[in-house]
């Protein structure tokens, strides 16, 4: 097994893994406000889908994660992408049509995958990642090489065939799979409320006979907690569990979005379940670290954003030529 | 007879074979390919010879198979999927063309997905519209598929040989009527490969070129035949990779016959054929006919169910005949 330069382990086993925690979380954050301000700069193209207000789930679901183990992730991606350990430089550049983009300029934001970091990508297609993943956790099955498959998908997907194929087939092939709903409340414009007829969208699981769990997605350290348990499960070829994180997604569906179906107030309530401050109490209660060393974590996650952001954008624009040869991989290559 | 007469079904049952056994990542899944042997007998008695972990049963689920197939692909096995019918493809084209398809080029080269996907297709068993398509004009227009067709087993032997051994997706269309019957040649043993992006001249004469895909490369063969006895000799071109397309002996042989029939199964709407009338129309080659091209391609209609009905939806060896037999005589 490979070992993960990234820290596994509980957020709240040493000051390292606090540290990291933190410092992954404020990554995220930094990275889609960054994003948002280069986008209103008129620098960005396309659009964009922000997961401020989540940082929680993907920092706390990778940290129980090895590096070779993999993920799926989502048009929301952005943070699965920095959770797992890809490079910020890559992404912006990628975001900016830059060749040593992670794409090449040919995915954009929506499509990030990392081979190394085990991101097998993102997904313009809502739910289009969960079959997949099912797909690579009977590969680790079949190929006996012990990793744990990820899929991240929002509310929205779990109304998708996709899901309910894929879940079914991870249940009764008892896959080493982590089926990981980010509930942030809305697809698009339309709430859980008008989109579900159960109140618990963890009850979806049991219909498969898969246990199914739902946590707070703003706590870090209860995302962790779950997903060990899910981890060591499928290690153990027990087969898949459905994490239903509780999170909440604070800016609108992507950049055209007026935010139309629900309050400000409701914004706001979630505005104060912040998952950063609150993993921050959490770390001041234990002693784990102290203020200064919070603070200078936090400037460390924005100097490292404001680092990729300024390379990327110095950074050499994709061309055309070559796209052509780009569609096919090479034959004996 | 030649005990290497195999049918169609046992050729590609041989390639899945040899595959198997040259590569321990390759597999397949699929509705029903297991105990039972396939909805064709395809994968025949593959269950008993390599084990249920790789010959793999699966719900009837094509979004999901075709996905977990993508994934396995992802993660670095070699999976053959084969969907019962290529009609029910449609139910997993996200994963096929919206996954699939683009993720080497999206993914900027990051991944690839050595995956085949075979299906049956085609009309006559009189299984109506929903069982019945011929879908080369839909995978053809997708960028990142192959799209093999094979019209005789040897070819279907070579060919999946490729397929299975390609880095990328290739959508591997079998025709059911081809399924049970043996080819002209007898197959060769042993683990050749065909290499895809290669069309075959399947017989050369001088006055008339036709192109066509599958079963229709059997059809006019029977037409080649007949005329010949009556002195037209006719060039016969298989495709056999409609992705990446082979133009070259097209237009070689079209610059001796200077006539050129196309001939397809499917609908002819913006089909898959009209590519090659597209491609010669735009070539230097234009210049070498005598002869307005000629297409015959399937009614623009679902197909029907009623025998008389079907084989009305779609050219006839006697259609292909006519339309021969028309070009030849009028532009001399």
């Amino acid at each position: 097994m490979t070992t993960s330069p990234l820290l596994i382990g509980h957020p709240l086993s040493s000051p390292e893994h606090a540290r990291h925690a933190l410092l992954y979380m404020c990554r995220i954050r930094k990275f889609e406000e960054a994003v948002e301000d280069l986008f209103g700069r008129g620098m960005m193209h396309g659009t964009m889908h922000l997961s401020i207000g989540q940082e929680a789930s993907p920092t706390g679901m990778c940290m129980a994660l090895n590096l070779d183990d993999q993920i799926t992730s989502t048009h929301r991606g952005h943070g699965h992408c920095i959770a797992k350990g890809a490079d910020l430089t890559r992404m912006i550049a990628e975001l900016l049509g830059k060749e040593i983009g992670y794409c090449g300029g040919r995915g954009g934001s929506m499509h990030i995958a990392d081979v190394d970091t085990g991101n097998l990508g993102a997904n313009g297609v809502v739910g289009g990642g969960i079959p997949i993943a099912a797909g690579a956790a009977l590969a680790s099955k079949m190929m006996k090489t012990g990793k744990v498959v990820v899929t991240f998908f929002g509310d929205g997907a779990m109304n998708e065939g996709a899901f309910h194929e894929a879940a079914n087939l991870a249940a009764i092939w008892k896959l080493p799979l982590i089926l990981f709903c980010e509930n942030n409340k809305y697809g698009m414009s339309s709430s859980t409320e008008k989109a579900f007829a159960i109140d618990n969208l963890k009850d979806r699981g049991f219909g498969y006979g898969i246990p199914s769990v739902n946590v707070d997605g703003n706590d870090v350290v209860a995302v962790y907690e779950q997903a060990q348990i899910a981890v060591e499960r499928a290690r153990a070829g027990e087969g898949p569990t459905l994490i239903v994180a509780e999170t909440y997604r604070w800016k609108g569906h992507s950049r055209s979005d007026k935010n139309l179906y629900r309050t400000k107030e409701e914004i706001e309530e979630w505005r104060l379940l912040d998952p950063i401050p609150k993993f921050i109490s959490r770390i001041l209660e234990t002693n784990i670290l102290d203020q200064n060393q919070i603070d200078a974590i936090q400037a460390q996650a924005q100097d490292q954003v404001i680092a990729a952001v300024n390379e990327a954008v110095k950074a050499k624009s994709a061309e055309p030529a070559g796209l052509l040869d780009a569609v096919f991989k090479a034959v004996n290559a | 007879m030649n005990d290497r007469m195999l049918t169609m079904a046992e050729a590609i049952r041989e390639a899945m074979s040899i595959a198997f056994d040259e590569r321990p990542e390759v597999f397949l899944l699929g509705e029903d390919v297991g105990i039972y042997g396939g909805a064709f007998g395809v994968s025949g008695d593959m269950y008993h010879r390599y084990g249920s972990q790789r010959v793999l049963d699966t719900p009837i689920a094509e979004l999901g198979i075709v996905g977990a197939a993508v994934g396995a692909a992802l993660a670095g096995m070699r999976p053959i999927v084969e969907i019962q019918f290529s009609d029910f493809t449609a139910q997993a084209m996200d994963q096929i063309a919206n996954q699939a398809a683009k993720i080497h080029f999206m993914l900027g080269g990051a991944l690839h997905v050595p995956m085949v996907l075979r299906t049956p297709q085609g009309s006559g068993t009189g299984a109506a519209a929903q069982h019945s398509q011929n879908l080369e004009p839909w995978f053809t227009s997708v960028p990142g598929l192959k799209v093999v067709v094979p019209s005789n087993p040897a070819d279907a032997k070579g060919l999946l040989l490729s397929a299975i051994d390609d880095p990328n997706p290739v959508i591997f269309l079998e025709h059911k009527l081809l399924y049970k019957i043996p080819g002209r040649d007898s197959v060769p043993e042993g683990s050749e490969r065909i290499p895809l992006g290669v069309a075959k001249v399947v017989r050369e004469g001088k006055d008339l070129t036709i192109v066509a895909t599958g079963i229709m490369v059997n059809k006019s063969w029977e037409v080649c035949e007949k005329l010949a006895a009556e002195g037209i000799s006719i060039t016969l071109i298989d495709p056999r990779t409609l992705s990446p397309l082979d133009m070259l002996p097209v237009y070689e042989s079209v610059e001796k016959t200077g006539r050129l029939l196309v001939v397809q199964e499917g609908p002819s709407h913006a089909g898959f054929i009209n590519e090659v009338i597209a491609q010669m129309a735009g070539s230097p080659t234009f210049g070498s006919l005598i002869a307005p091209i000629k297409r015959l391609a399937g009614m623009n209609i679902p197909i029907p169910y009623a025998p008389q009905l079907e084989k009305a939806a779609v050219p006839q060896i006697e259609d292909i005949e006519l339309a021969a037999r028309e070009i030849v005589k009028n532009w001399r």
